[in-house]
């Protein structure tokens, strides 16, 4: 029968599933938007316009779903994980308070301007709405993954009666896994978002849509894909290595390792075995987690062996699921990698006309592979996350405390029948949410290219003359 | 942590200026968000479609912004007086799961309302009614059961219903103020109405939680009913009335020409909920749950309170300020929501 303890888990791990998915897309995609406005303020070119507000929809819808699902995470905290504030609140509490102070509010008030103060305000004071909301999600990350970078490397503090108490700051905000997970989680957000461009664009094209401000956002989407997946690759490996310093269970658990030993094997598949704590099925490259993990063959890689104690107890996470959701992740990325260099190798080829990038050489399967790409960063982001936070099970701050310790004595049944409620309110929702922005996508067809903007809204204000000239030129 | 202020040690001034933070913004959020779920309730009342989206429209730039006091206050009670949040929340474990789905439902339905096919609009604009009334009902419930000391019995349950139903009744009063004040010809005529229709509920609520507390509790009825301090809290009372009297009177003007008088129904709400709120102020402290944890015992470490004390001293000036800088940009009465 299902525990109070496992139902809350699901129950937390639900809610933060939901809420990752909105926050993954309005952080890059803040940045996205303040990209479009500004090549429209500085070319002129409505495209990019076209581009701003059909973005600025979805941003719109994004951003209502995370705020909503944001506000039942800071209430979980209270109503599901009493014992998690009681013991670090000291701690966590200030980390919430400033990510509440420094951004919600940033965020919150200046979306309002954002979205519809375009005839209200000067070109320069939205242009400027649109970066300061994207700053706001931006520092709201920042303070979330300090926390959560805490929890996973904890220091800076002391314990006292058994409630942790802040000695330096500094040490707490800059805790040693915090600067790879903001890396790793800015760039997972700015891949989700470029692919998410590219993969809506494309369906639009393979409509029939040929706007220009299609031909624009794909390009954007495919270039910032291309330019961050390497870069990303390389932060994931770097986290890695933090990871592997101080959660070496948390490493074990991903590469299926049960001993601790030199010369370690890259499993590529197998089916972990916590009774016979063995690998069933491995398919393995020889010596490869040892280079990888310590760069010579015959480094020492550490076991999952090393984390049960004398008397039976299991200090290491679940091995199977920590294994699968970094392979999902791992995966989704090499997708990501092949998918976007050949798309931009293909548009980046010479021909007669020059070297301008043309959406138009790319092949319709290749289109038709971006299209399903368009979540592909919701994926990995998913795996990403269960990998690091089931990874760090049975801990919900590494060696302070477990996840058994926070939480509420509440009837097992209570949970449940709140458990399903969310689950049936998120399962809709996201159904609605990937609905409308297939909609959004289909209706644009219908949409007139811009012809002029008004003058409130800014310098670049464009006459008809532009678009003749445009029209004029052979299509792309 | 040494530092004093008056005369008074940091662990005994500190969680009395963070009782009040957190006060504070529970009393911006009912008003703010109060009148936005206000109008939220109203919807179905709307003449039409056109009315129910300059409805919408009044609230649309603000409701965010709005929302996120709930989430300022929450968080001060997590920070400050994390025992207490705890003990709160989970007592409170079923009215708040209410609360939040209401919340998601509304929150969401603002952009589906207008983005989702067309023949998806009216399922929306219910689930937009649906989700605040259910957030306003479970504001109420819980406010009910707090003032009851967080004891689950018949009594308090039908206490915590009357609450519900007059928050209710409430919110939708000052979400018609709000309306008188943004909108024009028919829907302001509307919102004079509705104002009139609810403000009964508020009278009965304020009514109701005024009488209930003293007598549930000794300790607040000492408060309260002893000479000389009667005479001092006797303006919370004079000034409800006062306000009431005002309101009585900008009905019988409003609508009026040039929008005179506009602005009178919202002050007073404003006024009713506020002076309201310093009643219950008072009769709890310093109690941050009732009769069982004072905010001496449920506070933080001080120096992670004089952290964030810090921060606030700073950030909190620039959140009113580009608060005042929205409310100036979308001044006058409401337009129809456009993204440009």
């Amino acid at each position: 029968m299902m525990d109070t303890l496992l139902l809350s888990r699901i129950q937390f791990a639900a809610n933060i599933s939901f809420h990752i998915l909105f926050p993954t897309i309005t952080i890059a995609l803040g940045w996205f938007l303040l990209f479009f406005k500004l090549r429209f303020q500085w070319t002129g070119d409505l495209k990019w316009m076209e581009a701003y507000r059909f973005w600025v929809k979805i941003f719109a819808l994004s951003f209502a779903m995370g705020v909503v699902s944001g506000i039942t995470m800071s209430f979980q905290f209270g109503t599901n994980w009493p014992g998690f504030m009681e013991t670090v609140g000291n701690i966590a509490g200030p980390l919430l308070a400033y990510e509440v102070m420094t951004a919600f509010f940033l965020e919150a008030v200046f979306i309002g301007i954002m979205l519809f103060g375009f005839s209200r305000v000067p070109g320069w004071l939205h242009t400027l709405a649109t970066f300061l909301v994207a700053f706001g999600t931006t520092m709201s990350t920042f303070w979330i993954i300090v926390l959560n970078s805490w929890m996973h490397t904890p220091q800076g503090f002391e314990m006292i009666d058994g409630v942790a108490h802040a000695t330096d700051w500094w040490a707490i905000v800059f805790n040693p896994s915090m600067p790879y997970r903001l890396s790793h989680m800015l760039l997972a957000s700015g891949l989700t978002v470029s692919f998410l461009i590219a993969g809506i664009s494309a369906f639009r094209w393979l409509l029939g849509d040929r706007k220009e401000s299609v031909r624009s956002s794909m390009r954007a989407g495919l270039i910032f894909g291309a330019l961050l997946i390497p870069v990303q690759i390389f932060a994931g490996d770097m986290h890695g290595l933090n990871t592997l310093e101080h959660q070496p269970a948390k490493v074990a658990a991903m590469e299926a390792n049960w001993e601790t030993r030199s010369n370690v094997p890259l499993v590529l598949f197998a089916l972990p075995n916590e009774e016979t704590r063995e690998n069933d099925l491995e398919v393995a490259i020889p010596n490869l987690a040892s280079i990888i993990l310590t760069h010579k063959a015959d480094g020492v890689v550490p076991g999952l062996n090393d984390f049960v104690t004398e008397d039976g107890t299991v200090l290491h996470p679940p091995v199977d699921k920590v294994f699968w959701s970094f392979r999902v992740m791992v995966g989704t990325g090499l997708a990501m990698l092949l998918l976007s260099w050949t798309s931009v190798a293909l548009i980046a080829r010479r021909n007669a006309h020059g070297r301008r990038l043309q959406i138009d050489r790319l092949p319709r399967i290749l289109l038709y592979a971006l299209v399903p790409m368009a979540l592909s960063g919701w994926v990995a982001t998913l795996a990403g996350w269960y990998t690091t936070e089931i990874g760090r099970q049975p801990w919900l701050v590494q060696g302070v405390m477990t996840t058994e310790m926070a939480v509420a004595d509440l009837p097992a049944p209570m949970v449940l029948s709140t458990l399903l409620g969310y689950l049936a309110i998120y399962a809709a929702l996201l159904f609605a949410y990937v609905g409308v922005i297939l909609y959004l996508a289909v209706k644009a067809r219908y949409d007139e290219p811009l012809e002029s903007m008004t003058p409130a809204s800014g310098e670049a204000v464009v006459d008809a003359i532009t678009r003749e000239d445009r029209g004029a030129v052979p299509a792309e | 942590m040494t530092m004093e202020l008056f005369g008074y040690p940091a662990d005994q001034w500190l969680p009395f200026v963070f009782a009040a933070l957190m006060g504070l913004s529970i009393l911006i959020y009912v008003v703010l968000d109060g009148y936005d779920l206000g109008v939220g309730l109203l919807t179905p009342f709307a003449d039409d479609d056109e009315q129910r989206d300059m409805m919408v429209a009044s609230i649309g730039p603000f409701w965010d912004a709005n929302e996120t006091w709930l989430v300022l206050a929450i968080g001060l009670l997590l920070v400050a007086f994390p025992t207490a949040h705890g003990m709160i929340l989970t007592t409170l474990y079923l009215p708040v799961f209410f609360l939040l789905i209401g919340l998601i439902l509304r929150g969401v339905s603002f952009e589906f309302r207008v983005k989702a096919r067309a023949k998806y609009k009216n399922l929306w604009n219910w689930l937009f009614f649906g989700g605040s009334l259910l957030a306003t009902l479970a504001q109420g419930f819980m406010l009910g059961i707090y003032v009851m000391g967080l004891e689950h019995s018949f009594g308090t349950i039908l206490f915590g219903i009357l609450c519900a139903l007059a928050l209710t009744l409430g919110y939708a009063f000052i979400g018609a103020a709000w309306l008188i004040l943004k909108g024009m010809d028919r829907l302001q005529r509307n919102a004079v109405i509705w104002a009139k229709d609810c403000i009964w509920g508020l009278v009965v609520g304020i009514g109701a939680i005024s009488l209930a507390t003293p007598l549930v509790s000794d300790r607040i009825f000492d408060r309260w009913f002893v000479w000389p301090d009667m005479l001092w809290l006797s303006p919370l009372p004079i000034l409800s009335l006062g306000l009431l009297a005002l309101l009585w009177r900008s009905f019988r003007h409003l609508p009026a020409d040039g929008d005179r008088w506009a602005w009178a129904p919202f002050t007073a709400a404003l006024g009713l909920f506020t002076l309201a709120f310093l009643g219950l102020a008072y009769s709890f402290y310093p109690y941050v749950v009732p009769e069982r944890l004072t905010i001496y015992e449920a506070a933080s470490a001080p120096e992670s309170l004089m952290i964030i004390g810090i921060g606030a001293i700073f950030v909190v000036p620039s959140i009113l300020g580009y608060t005042a800088l929205a409310y100036w940009v979308f001044r006058g009465k409401a337009k129809a929501l456009r993204y440009d």
